[in-house]
């Protein structure tokens, strides 16, 4: 029992760290002389590197809100979870969670897929993805299994 | 007691006013849409009181220039704008010197006006301090600010959170409201002054 707690809790931690380190480090497109993330487009020529912040485009924005969103509602899913392991009946299930986890990995999905559309223009189309990118779609499917997990589960004992 | 606490404030006072600065406020940048009009905005904070001899110096440095002219001067109660300067004709000192207000409008900014303008004020006897910059950024069609619509984004999806959640707990209230006072009624007539009150509210919002 103790250790499905642990495994459940281990999961909805991992979902939240690839959420976190999705949504800071600066590669969701990668060139050898560039990179992008939500934040801030830096290029670098002949060793001198410049940065334009994102105050140009609506959709950018728009991403970083649901990715900051997204990291909000997990937080207080994995809050919410604590508080209701200890106040829920016995017998009950864990909605308010599950239904906070789902909506964070909504948020991601929501995120990642207008980044996905909209990407050509904030940076040149012809750069590949970087692993913070390939980390929020990994996230979506992890928050959402988490979610799932919360909503199926009983309180026992 | 009473003459301590009076030394220590005398002495308090006396110790601020010696290593106090005057801080002077404007803007970090300034976008504006070309043709426009914009308002540079500058105050100071000063520990003394405004004094009459208040002066405000505006100086501008194109982008890409190493050197900086004066634009704009106030002294003696009076604005003087530098006969010679880019912005002759198109500067107007709208401040209030009296509310440590020193801002200056530039009509009709054109591409040429990108650059730099410096604020510095200096209030006798407090004239130690630092000028500040304020950045001017013309652009044919203003972008939208970065963070703005991040903000409103995250705003309003928390701000319905919120209100779900109390919703749904003033539903929750309401119904219990409801249930003590339906309860009370059935039992008629007993003890008429709280329950009697209770059925008069209970009758109107329904």
């Amino acid at each position: 029992m103790l250790l499905l707690l642990v495994g459940i809790v281990i999961l909805h931690i991992a979902a939240l760290v690839l959420l976190f380190v999705s949504t800071i480090v600066s590669a969701w497109v990668v060139n050898p002389a560039s990179s992008s993330d939500l934040w801030i487009n830096c290029n670098t020529l002949n060793g001198v590197t410049k940065c334009d912040t994102a105050n140009t485009g609506v959709w950018i924005q728009a991403v970083q809100a649901l990715m900051i969103l997204s990291i909000i509602f997990s937080i207080l899913s994995l809050f919410l979870f604590f508080c209701q392991l200890f106040t829920l009946k016995k017998g009950g299930r864990f909605f308010l969670t599950g239904a906070f986890q789902i909506l964070a990995s909504l948020f991601v999905m929501c995120g990642a897929i207008i980044y996905t559309v909209m990407n050509s223009n904030w940076v040149h189309p012809s750069l590949f993805y970087g692993y913070s990118y390939i980390l929020a779609w990994v996230a979506f499917p992890l928050a959402f299994i988490s979610g799932l997990i919360y909503v199926i589960l009983r309180k026992r004992e | 007691m009473l003459s301590v606490l009076a030394l220590t404030s005398v002495v308090l006072l006396g110790i601020a006013s010696q290593c106090t600065a005057i801080s002077v406020y404007t803007n970090w940048e300034k976008h504006v849409q070309v043709g426009s009009d914009v308002r540079l905005s500058c105050s100071f904070f000063s520990w003394h009181w405004t004094s009459a001899e208040v002066t405000f110096s505006w100086s501008y440095r194109p982008d890409g220039a190493k050197e900086s002219v004066s634009i704009f001067h106030y002294t003696n109660g009076a604005p003087y704008i530098a006969t010679k300067g880019p912005f002759r004709d198109r500067l107007e000192f709208v401040g209030n010197p009296n509310r440590r207000d020193g801002s200056i409008m530039i009509r009709n900014v054109d591409y040429n006006d990108n650059g730099t303008f410096t604020c510095d004020a200096k209030n006798p006897p407090d004239i130690m301090g630092h000028p500040s910059n304020v950045r001017l950024l013309v652009f044919e069609k203003v972008p939208v600010q970065a963070g703005v619509i991040t903000g409103a984004i995250i705003g309003v999806v928390l701000g319905l959170l919120i209100l779900v959640v109390a919703i749904y707990y003033l539903m929750r209230f309401l119904v219990a409201r409801r249930v003590f006072s339906l309860s009370m009624s059935r039992h008629g007539k007993k003890g008429k002054g709280k329950e009697g009150s209770q059925q008069r509210q209970a009758g109107p919002s329904k």
